[in-house]
């Protein structure tokens, strides 16, 4: 786990900042927290003098950002070419089905977090899905959706006991 | 000066200048979406490319400067085909509701596509469907119509300074939102309507409230009392087909009638009011080492923007209710009594330039035991429709004087349309209060004109008062910063939140350029230098009011009814 840094120590970090350090800035941010809170960026926003609106249309620009915080279990899917090629798509398309959410988003349990990204670097197992670091690799819809059930098992167990 | 050469005919163009400009005082015309006059070109939509000799692809003119000799071709059939596909493009996943649409028969984008002979469907584009914003009492925000032009976004942000919406996500997904996506209420939008006034199409829209109005008047339980703010007077016959600056007031007071309001009364006499309120608050201020520079308080956006991003000017902004909320409030209360009606039998409707009215109406310290000071407003806009709607046509009705007690106005209340107007009216009287004597001439030349920022220094009596004008808040945030560093020449200090004040507000008629701002500005002037009565203090009404009703200005009366207050508003900036 990365050590936890207040929005106010990251901005300390970053003297006279202006707008031009806004994403090291969120990206930092983001490291900390998991995500952008709406707290975090009002903060961003009053420190670089920029009006949140902007900077929530700059990160939404991006990928990367997300606005929820990671459930507890983050499941990544790739999309990048090898995999979108062995139909990461439709597994793409099943998780959130299941999970009710689109990616960027959190269940309301909190369970599942959902995360495209563009390529893990190991296309031989394509199509890949990672869930908490660890790698699935050539997952079809039917196969992805059994690790779903898995974790949510898991989760049951764990929340009973 | 030096020449170019335009679809070839020689044309001159200025240094610095962009080919746009230069074609444009040619008489050559180049369509634009995302062009927005006094703003830097963003170049974004490539609707005005051109050709220009030497060049290998298209240019576009609105961000491209002219240079000695060069050669442009603004109609060849390559530039029209690029046009047609562009508009085709937008058109591909724009709904086809045109029928139902608030911007039926002044829409820009309908215009561009039969300007330039699109007159089918080339693509059908995916649609993403969002859902639409009607959060806002004052704006309603369409997605699916908008065509990610992005003028509002820069209106919001560079004229105005609130920046409460901007592009959201990228690509095909992307779209004009605010913060966190939520509504436009807990935005920091201060509802000034100027994003509407620049929107192309309907994705932005006024809150309408036609409907409410016309069930108040099919009421027989209802009285409807309706009042008019300076600024509609002179815009509504736009709406009907006249030039910019033709004045409808006795027209449209005769419209309201047959259109089946019970009284008609105007807000200039409320403006005068104000005046009495102001002027006096001021000089109470002045005299007492109270909290200055004084701002004013007639317009909603800006009080709404210091109540978000300078709550420690708060306590400078006079604590006096704008016009609207004054009459609405003598309405319910003298008006009331004195035609023995209870007041919840009352509906009061304001005619305003203006959608922040819409957001003040509701605002739920103004107003008595539960009964708001105003309860609809109608935007300019909103008033034509009704009145063909109701059929009334005020272009052909003969002029009708207002209802007494408060249809009589000074000039100077009628001033209080454009910027300038509220701080001439404010000296006018403020002269006579502290010295006894009327100004020899009214009109003061260095607080008129379209300037975002005018400022003056005048002797009142023994006071040297140091007064500044500012309309646009993009403008008012300057002087506040001025202020914060130390500036401490200035006592009191008009705002209007729109650039131009009320004559360009947020529900005026859609589509006036600046010399149409210039002529809407014009016919106040000229009304005032033709009328009898130009200083608040000397309204009769306003007088008597004082002596049967309310008692002194800042009396015990007049702060119960015509005075408010303010609270620091916490909103996403």
């Amino acid at each position: 786990m990365p050590t936890v840094k207040s929005v106010e120590t990251i901005l300390l970090d970053h003297p006279g900042a202006g707008r031009d350090h806004l994403i090291p800035i969120l990206q930092e941010v983001q490291e900390s927290e998991g995500y952008l809170s709406q707290e975090s960026i009002t903060k961003v926003g009053r420190a670089l003098d920029m009006p949140s609106s902007k900077i929530f249309g700059v990160a939404t620009f991006f990928n990367m950002f997300r606005f929820q915080a990671k459930g507890k279990n983050h499941v990544m899917v790739c999309r990048g070419t090898a995999c979108h090629v062995k139909g990461s798509g439709r597994a793409l398309d099943m998780v959130t089905k299941a999970l009710k959410i689109q990616p960027g988003e959190t269940t309301r349990d909190k369970v599942f977090s959902l995360e495209v990204v563009a390529c893990m670097g190991a296309c031989g197992l394509a199509p890949v899905v990672n869930i908490n670091g660890q790698f699935y690799a050539k997952v079809s819809p039917m196969k992805l959706q059994r690790i779903i059930e898995e974790c949510r098992e898991k989760e049951q167990t764990h929340a009973n006991a | 000066m030096f020449a170019i050469e335009a679809n070839g005919q020689t044309i001159e163009a200025k240094k610095g200048e962009t080919i746009l400009q230069s074609l444009k005082r040619a008489g050559i015309n180049v369509p634009t979406i995302c062009h927005m006059e006094g703003l830097l070109p963003s170049g974004t939509c490539r609707m005005c490319v051109v050709e220009v000799e030497g060049f290998g692809s298209l240019v576009p003119s609105c961000s491209h400067p002219v240079t000695e000799g060069m050669k442009i071709r603004t109609n060849t059939p390559d530039i029209m085909t690029t046009r047609k596909t562009i508009i085709d493009l937008l058109l591909s996943n724009h709904p086809d509701d045109c029928l139902y649409c608030a911007r039926n028969g002044n829409c820009d984008l309908a215009k561009l596509a039969a300007d330039n002979g699109v007159r089918d469907r080339s693509y059908q584009g995916e649609r993403i469907r969002r859902p639409k914003d009607i959060s806002s009492p004052s704006i309603i925000r369409d997605p699916d119509k908008c065509i990610l032009c992005g003028k509002c976004v820069r209106m919001c942000d560079e004229i105005q300074g609130v920046s409460a919406i901007d592009f959201i996500a990228r690509g095909s997904k992307a779209f004009i939102g605010t913060a966190f996506n939520q509504g436009l209420n807990v935005s920091s939008c201060i509802n000034c309507g100027q994003c509407i006034l620049v929107c192309p199409t309907a994705a932005l829209s006024e809150h309408k409230y036609v409907n409410e109005v016309l069930q108040a008047l099919a009421d027989p339980d209802k009285m409807v009392v309706v009042q008019h703010a300076p600024a509609v007077s002179i815009t509504i016959a736009e709406e009907f087909g006249f030039a910019p600056g033709t004045d409808f007031d006795g027209k449209m007071t005769a419209a309201l009638r047959r259109a089946g309001f019970d009284r008609v009364f105007d807000t200039s006499f409320a403006a005068d009011l104000t005046i009495m309120e102001e002027g006096s608050e001021l000089v109470h201020r002045v005299q007492n080492g109270g909290v200055l520079p004084m701002f004013t308080s007639c317009s909603p956006g800006w009080v709404k923007f210091v109540e978000e991003f300078y709550p420690e000017f708060l306590p400078n902004v006079s604590t006096c209710k704008s016009p609207q909320q004054m009459m609405g409030a003598i309405i319910k209360s003298f008006f009331a009594q004195k035609e023995k009606i209870d007041p919840k039998n009352i509906v009061s409707v304001s005619l305003m330039p203006c959608t922040a009215k819409k957001f003040e109406c509701e605002r739920p310290e103004l107003g008595q035991d539960f009964v708001a000071d105003v309860d609809y407003v109608l935007t300019t806009r909103e008033l034509a429709e009704l009145f063909r709607i109701t059929g009334v046509n005020p272009a052909v009705i003969e002029p009708e004087a207002p209802d007494t007690p408060f249809g009589e106005r000074s000039s100077a209340g009628k001033l209080f349309g454009a910027s300038g107007g509220v701080m001439e009216a404010a000296l006018r009287s403020a002269v006579f209060l502290l010295t006894g004597e009327e100004m020899k001439d009214y009109k003061i030349q260095a607080l008129r004109g379209m300037e975002g920022s005018k400022e003056l220094r005048v002797k009142v009596g023994d006071l040297e008062v140091g007064a500044a004008v500012v309309s646009s808040l993009g403008q008012a945030r300057k002087l506040i910063e001025e202020i914060k560093a130390g500036r401490k020449d200035i006592h009191f200090i008009e705002v209007m939140t729109c650039p131009g004040g009320c004559i360009n507000g947020g529900g005026q008629p859609i589509g006036a350029d600046k010399e149409a701002i210039k002529a809407r500005m014009a016919a106040l002037y000229q009304i005032d230098s033709d009328d009898q009565l130009r200083v608040s203090h000397k309204n009769e009404w306003v007088q008597r009011l004082y002596t049967e009703f309310l008692g002194k200005p800042l009396g015990h009366k007049s702060h119960e009814l015509l005075h408010t207050h303010y609270d620091k508003r916490e909103v996403l900036l």
